[in-house]
């Protein structure tokens, strides 16, 4: 260790470091997808709201020197593309699931097609908080250089536990989600309340595709998202719509992603491919592992169209 | 009858005729071809008013998009040739729709067709042609068909998501491709391209005489009608659309709804991989990553443009095909981005499928009563 | 049918533009327009390998009489032999510069014969007997400027460790890590360099991964073979270690760690081509050279660069242009211990055994699977 390296805690490291930097964006799309999830709608856009979150937030930093005015910017573009969503979905006889895949094309196309002046320029990138300060150690520094978009969504998980649980708004979107019938019942519109579940969502989302485009990797480019939007959607329903399961499965993902080139760097050189797609057959098998045909999933919102 | 799809203009241009009874005979087909014919137009004008927006002007992004998809010969054989694997591709989308099940994983079934029909024609090598494009036909079929069914499986016994399974699976079917044609499979003279070795040049599948369109195009519009002919005018159809439209009915009527997922699975991945096959067969000559070109995801678009239906398919998949087509012109003549194809296939989609809650609901279509 | 006229029209234009060339000679010939086509596999400006092509291309727009159409994120599929029979049929196209390695074979191979009055140039493959004559493939030995770039990055070291990031463990890939860590250990025979192989040509969270761990294993300079080299250059930048670049020049993206760079020259080498038609020379099909032949070029160092840095690179860069150093001079082992170029044999920049490396030499930390 005296000439600065930790040999095979590479590995651990890496992917501790990994499950901090790489998770961010699953955690806010999981979290946002849980939200419109529960209100008893499913959204496959995802995928293209965070590749135009990533695309506008880079652009906006660019053009104003703000991260921060980029971040916001990711959110509101992803509420715009929610809403979107949510309006052609409250019209008769429309299936969400396809327009989902409508708009992870339309998504992703428009944000190609806008960002191809934004490939080059180098914008403001969000700031890290230094939090390995108390290790001499550089590696672990390294690893705990964090975002504060990581530590909003930690902090996220909980607090939206605590709402569904608690509060009005969350008791609303779970009977929108479990009955709309009942939701009707009660007096509230059913596709008012999954219109705004389903614009939070893509807020989130959107804010999910800055943190690709503003801290890590940290620009914007067309191979930005390698599926992690729709891998989050999924990641959802093992998660079995509950926020905290979320933040602990995108953990894992992060983590997953990271091992491929960790281990070629201790030299595990043999199936990098393999490696590399850790993160898809984890969740495929923890799907698996936690469907049964038997039964409805516990948590699973009853009006949901998957799940029906 | 649908052949009028592919040209909006023809579409849109059916006047509502004189007759009163001509229109409550045939409000459905119009209805059919009328709503995604005015969505398309539509479309086309958001997406017009789009490039406008960047300085362009629609009236030549509309005439660029004609020349390049169907204004010569050369244009129209391009069109066909991209429409080829789609037809094909969007099959794996549109028969499990039948049963209510949305599978985007068509690619992955591609892609694992294409390493199996691959494989069999390497180990053929002492075979006439012949037998050897049968047997890499069937390779690809069965090997995609499993894919597919494997999401099914999942669905039926285990309860899991098919539309996630499908497209997870798309992933690793890439990671298995890619570590096959880079490890095991790897001709080592295929030096900065990792590929397999070449299935020969006499195994290759030619045009279809008098064009440069490979055979892929026939098999596609084949297997289209087969399937159409499968789902409206057989019992197993039948029983698919029963159990399509609500699997509780169905399971009280005693069909077997296992059965039924797994064979219209294994028939939409053996689509996929027939598509597959013939993207070694009649293009590429060898598995590589080339391979994953995304026919597998317009496929998905195509499907549902065409509400599902396959005969639809066959007309959707060329318009599809034409729009790539004129892609190319659009980046030569107006300067617009690559991605601008994408953005208006996202438009087309968006539109076709708002356009789903107006059936029924055009008034002179339905009649006085 | 009016395509059949159309494409013989074409055909004799851009034949008669070659021949007009040879007949005349200098820059008149190219007073009727004479098109070239370029086609990208990724997108024009990212920063890397398409952007070189596409900075290559903009000279070639500004000379008189020459006609540049471009498309972009064509793939290797039979799509790019569409692209080129459109640019030929709708845009005239006489000269295509299909620029991404796996449009050579089948496809361009393909086109070539089948319009055998018009010229292909291909980026990259290996051009042998058995191709057309009316194609070539050209390609620099960019290696050398990587082999400088080594003797910089070994300088510059402080912990003896580099890093590289590789896309696929392909010959012209692991020939770069090779000349890479073979300038290292020129400078500094301790040097080491290791290799993280991310599957693909665009995998930006990948390559910062790679990034960060060479870095955590205490690298302090890096360099890449990826596509867009922005994410490792910025990524690295970061964490406080020292780049060199490859394909265009980053030192904007990170100026105090960049410290030089691998380029490519296509500003210098297709005017070059463009002349020689006019001149009524033909290109020799297979056209390869480096820094002397300006195919490659040296990003300017940087300012972390020491002076017997400087001093040591650009004395072995003028043997380079000499031709008084071999950078494959045996005897060479690998990492695994097994000679593979004996003592006494020079492997020059032409030597074709290079162009099949399958080894990463003693001193790279990695495997080639």
């Amino acid at each position: 260790m005296a000439d600065g390296t930790i040999g095979l805690w590479t590995v651990p490291l890496a992917v501790l470091g990994g499950a901090i930097r790489v998770s961010t964006p699953f955690l806010f799309v999981s979290l946002g997808e849980c939200i419109t999830e529960r209100s008893g709608r499913i959204n496959l856009g995802l995928e293209g709201t965070l590749v135009m979150g990533a695309m506008s937030a880079y652009g906006i930093s660019y053009l104003t020197g703000s991260p921060w005015l980029g971040v916001l910017a990711a959110g509101v573009t992803g509420a715009l593309l929610g809403a979107l969503h949510a309006g052609i979905c409250s019209l008769p006889r429309v299936n969400d699931i396809a327009v989902g895949i409508a708009l992870m094309l339309f998504g992703t196309g428009l944000a190609f097609y806008l960002g191809k002046p934004l490939i080059e320029p180098t914008a403001a990138r969000l700031p890290a908080i230094d939090f390995g300060w108390w290790s001499d150690i550089a590696q672990v520094r390294a690893a705990l250089r964090i975002n504060v978009l990581f530590l909003i969504g930690i902090a996220l998980a909980p607090i939206l536990y605590w709402a569904f649980k608690t509060t009005r708004w969350g008791l609303l979107i779970r009977t929108a989600g479990e009955s709309a019938d009942a939701a009707r019942a009660m007096g509230y519109s059913v596709l008012s309340i999954r219109l705004r579940a389903t614009m939070v969502g893509g807020f989130l989302a959107g804010i999910g595709g800055s943190f690709l485009s503003l801290f890590y990797p940290g620009s914007w480019n067309e191979g930005l998202s390698s599926g992690q939007g729709i891998t989050a959607v999924a990641l959802v329903i093992f998660a079995r719509w509950d926020p905290l399961l979320c933040m602990w499965a995108s953990l894992a993902f992060g983590g997953a992603a990271a091992l491929g080139p960790a281990l070629q760097s201790v030299g595990v050189t043999s199936g990098y491919h393999l490696f590399n797609a850790a993160p898809y057959i984890l969740t495929l098998a923890i799907m698996i592992i936690t469907c049964s045909p038997k039964r409805t999933l516990t948590g699973a919102p009853a009006e949901l169209s998957i799940t029906k | 009858m649908t052949s009028e799809v592919a040209d909006p203009a023809e579409a849109v241009a059916i006047s509502p005729a004189a007759d009163p009874g001509f229109l409550q005979r045939h409000g459905g087909t119009i209805e059919y071809i009328l709503i995604p014919g005015a969505a398309l137009v539509g479309a086309l004008g958001v997406f017009g008013v789009f490039v406008a927006l960047f300085g362009k002007n629609p009236l030549d992004l509309y005439f660029y998009m004609y020349q390049g998809a169907f204004g010569t010969w050369f244009s129209w054989q391009n069109t066909l040739t991209r429409a080829a694997p789609l037809i094909l591709t969007a099959l794996c989308t549109a028969l499990p729709a039948q049963l209510g099940m949305v599978i985007i994983g068509g690619e992955g079934a591609l892609l694992i067709g294409a390493l199996a029909s691959t494989s069999i024609a390497l180990t053929m090598q002492w075979a006439p042609p012949l037998a050897v494009q049968l047997a890499m036909a069937a390779a690809g079929m069965v090997a995609g068909g499993l894919w597919i069914m494997l999401s099914g499986g999942l669905r039926q016994y285990r309860g899991v998501n098919e539309t996630i399974s499908s497209l997870l699976l798309v992933y690793i079917a890439l990671a298995i491709l890619n570590h096959l044609v880079e490890g095991l499979m790897r001709d080592p003279t295929s030096l900065n391209k990792p590929s397999t070795r070449e299935i020969g040049a006499a195994n290759m599948l030619g045009s279809i005489p008098g064009t440069d369109v490979h055979w892929g195009l026939v098999f596609g519009i084949i297997a289209a009608v087969a399937s159409y002919i499968l789902i409206y005018h057989t019992v197993f159809g039948f029983a698919a659309r029963v159990a399509g439209g609500n699997i509780r009915a169905a399971k009280i009527v005693g069909l077997g709804v296992g059965k039924l997922i797994m064979t219209v699975c294994f028939l939409a991945g053996a689509s996929a991989g027939l598509a597959g096959m013939v993207e070694v067969a009649a293009v590429q000559g060898r598995t590589n990553a080339n391979l994953a070109a995304g026919y597998g995801f317009t496929g998905i678009l195509v499907a549902f443009l065409a509400r599902q239906n396959p005969l639809a398919v066959i007309p959707v998949a060329i318009l599809l095909g034409g729009i790539s087509a004129s892609g190319g012109l659009l980046q030569r003549r107006l300067g617009l981005p690559d991605a601008s194809v994408q953005v208006l296939q996202g438009i087309i989609f968006v539109f076709v499928l708002a356009s789903d809650a107006l059936y029924g609901r055009i008034g002179f279509l339905k009649g006085k009563s | 049918m009016d395509f059949g006229r159309i494409s013989r029209r074409h055909l004799l234009q851009g034949g008669a533009a070659l021949t007009l060339g040879t007949a005349l000679g200098g820059r008149s010939a190219f007073a009727a327009d004479t098109t070239i086509g370029f086609i990208y596999v990724g997108s024009r400006d990212d920063y890397g390998y398409n952007q070189a092509h596409a900075a290559g291309a903009a000279v070639l727009k500004k000379m008189p009489g020459l006609k540049v159409v471009e498309e972009e994120k064509v793939p290797e599929t039979d799509a790019v032999e569409k692209t080129m029979e459109s640019m030929i049929n709708l845009d005239g196209a006489s000269l295509l510069f299909p620029t991404s390695f796996g449009y050579y074979n089948p496809h361009m191979i393909k086109m070539a014969n089948k319009f055998p009055k018009l010229r292909f140039e291909h980026c990259g493959g290996l051009w042998t007997d058995k191709d057309p004559k009316n194609a070539g493939s050209y390609f620099g030995y960019i290696d050398e400027a990587q082999f400088i770039s080594g003797i910089v990055a070994g300088h510059t070291s402080k912990t003896s460790k580099l890093g590289f990031v590789a896309a696929k463990p392909i010959p012209q890939v692991l020939r770069n890590i090779n000349a890479f860590t073979l300038g290292a250990k020129l400078a500094n025979p301790k040097a080491t360099t290791q290799v993280i192989f991310t599957g693909d040509w665009s995998m930006p969270v990948k390559e910062a991964e790679a990034t960060n761990s060479l870095i955590d294993q205490g690298v302090d300079v890096l360099t890449c073979h990826v596509d867009g080299p922005k994410t490792m250059v910025e990524n690295a930048a970061r964490r406080g270690a020292m780049v060199c670049g490859y394909h265009v020049n980053q030192s904007a993206l990170a100026p105090k760690a960049y410290l030089t760079g691998a380029e490519w020259n296509w500003e210098a080498l297709y005017p070059k081509f463009i002349k020689m038609i006019a001149a009524g020379e033909a290109i020799p099909n297979f056209y390869r050279g480096g820094f002397k032949e300006e195919i490659v070029k040296q990003s300017p160092y940087g300012e972390a660069v020491s002076a017997e840095a400087r001093k040591h690179a650009d004395e072995m860069k003028a043997k380079l242009i000499a031709g008084t150093y071999t950078i494959f001079k045996g005897p060479i082992m690998d990492n695994k211990g097994k000679t593979v170029i004996t003592a006494g044999t020079d492997r020059g920049q032409k030597d074709p055994e290079l162009e099949k490396m399958d080894y990463l030499v003693e001193g790279v930390i990695g495997a080639t699977s």
